[in-house]
């Protein structure tokens, strides 16, 4: 993993505005290259204007003109305004553009867009966290503000997973992670070498052994949809009921506030209603072939 | 090298929890066939085609079951850590290990005869049936998990 920057970190300069349709100009402060195929981008202000203010798990839309739009969850710290961060696997043209995007060059973003993790949940309660695969950025902003807020939550439990060790996410952020006493976040991969001595399974198996009190705990879960559905079903076996289950959700999203309906999702837009909805209103819908 | 420590009793067998529960004359027929072990880490403690016979009760550490192929690298597939079990094919004809077994930390095992282990479920059926009332959906568990690995959900 590498990190290339582009001058000294910005400043915020204060409170900003709005979502709104009109992309802003952005130039790329640091560039690190996580995995093979994502990069983390930390983004800066090209004008005078400064960056809104956002709740964890909202997302941005990022483009490179002549190259496309995509939404892309915000992964940086709420509680470090005055940048972007986000985190881009690379997979089509345009993702490809804006995950190859150099410090210096200039991205346009609009947003932050959608309905959040709902952290105000969390408070008096045993937390689990589940990620999988990329899911770990949209819950990166989350893990930050419950870990700030650490004297707020019961156990904090959090459970990832990867493919394989080479495409964990945030690698030495999440090596400080696992050295906290306060919190435990298991890891684990789908396959492995011999030179990986971590767990080898899927998140789900990890769930029997999250410490918690079920009938006391919020789960926020995201990763794709089998894994949130499979996760939600071994939570609930564990007693955690549905109501407190929450779960991020990814349809193609192009306007941000409801109006195409390409993110629909049976009655809800998600850009506008979600990503993050609770899984008691959707765990019908995950069944549903094609939709 | 694997050590036996010293022979253990029905209450340490009780204590692991896949066996919690069962029943003291089970245990009891169990005991005489059961030890316990320590693995240093990267010990092999099986090897996939070798005679199965013997059940492992995961107490302390972690053990990586691995598929190998002559012409690739071994692949963990699944580690097993305190608490949980690995090695059924004591159970199933023709009793062979389907996969490897290597610790991959300094590990502690209770481990009981299969021979013995079946015969014990034949004679006490209603145990043997809370036993694999126990085995199977930790089987199924891991074929559902291996049909996810094949799914490969975290692929671009």
């Amino acid at each position: 993993m590498s990190t290339v920057r582009d001058g000294p970190r910005p400043v915020d300069p204060g409170p900003g505005i709005g979502p709104t349709l009109a992309p802003e100009p952005y130039t790329v402060w640091s560039r690190t290259q996580d995995t093979r195929d994502t990069a983390t981008l930390v983004l800066a202000p090209s004008r005078t204007g400064s960056v809104p203010a956002f709740e964890p798990g909202q997302f941005n839309m990022l483009s490179v003109p002549g190259r496309g739009e995509v939404a892309i969850s915000i992964s940086g710290d709420p509680g470090r305004p005055g940048e972007w961060v986000h985190t881009v696997r690379s997979l089509g043209l345009a993702t490809q553009a804006i995950a190859g995007a150099t410090p210096g060059s200039l991205l346009a973003v609009r947003g932050p867009y959608g309905r959040g993790w709902p952290v105000d949940r969390a408070w008096g309660k045993d937390v689990v966290i589940v990620a999988g695969g990329v899911g770990l950025a949209p819950v990166r902003p989350l893990i930050l503000e419950l870990l700030r807020h650490r004297d707020r939550v019961g156990r904090l439990e959090v459970i990832y997973g990867a493919r394989t060790p080479d495409d964990l996410l945030y690698a030495p952020e999440l090596a400080g992670w696992r050295h906290r006493t306060d919190a435990r976040f298991q890891v684990t991969v789908d396959a492995a070498g011999r030179e990986w001595y971590g767990d080898v399974g899927l998140v789900t198996q990890r769930v029997p052994d999250a410490r918690f009190d079920a009938a006391n705990t919020v789960a926020f879960l995201c990763g794709p949809e089998i894994m949130m559905r499979l996760t939600a079903e071994a939570l609930e076996s564990r007693g955690v009921p549905r109501p407190a289950i929450w779960v991020s959700l990814e349809r193609t999203m192009q306007c941000g506030i409801g109006l195409c309906g390409h993110c629909q999702l049976g009655p809800y837009l998600l850009c506008r209603d979600g990503p993050v909805l609770p899984y008691a209103d959707v765990a019908p819908l995950l069944r549903i072939r094609g939709l | 090298m694997s050590d036996p420590v010293r022979p253990i009793t029905t209450a340490e067998l009780e204590r692991h929890p896949f066996l919690k529960g069962l029943s003291g004359a089970l245990l009891q027929a169990l005991v005489a066939s059961s030890e316990r072990r320590e693995y240093a880490t990267g010990h092999s403690i099986a090897r996939e085609g070798d005679p199965a016979r013997e059940f492992f009760l995961v107490e302390v550490g972690k053990v990586g079951l691995e598929i190998a192929d002559p012409d690739r690298p071994p692949l963990t597939v699944l580690t097993v850590g305190p608490g949980e079990v690995f090695g059924w094919s004591w159970l199933v004809a023709p009793h062979r290990w389907r996969v490897d077994a290597r610790a991959l930390k300094p590990t502690r095992a209770l481990v009981i005869a299969g021979a013995a282990l079946r015969e014990a479920l034949e004679a006490h059926p209603a145990d043997g049936y809370r036993f694999l009332h126990r085995l199977v959906p930790i089987l199924a568990q891991r074929l559902d998990a291996t049909r996810l690995q094949v799914f490969d959900v975290y692929r671009p």
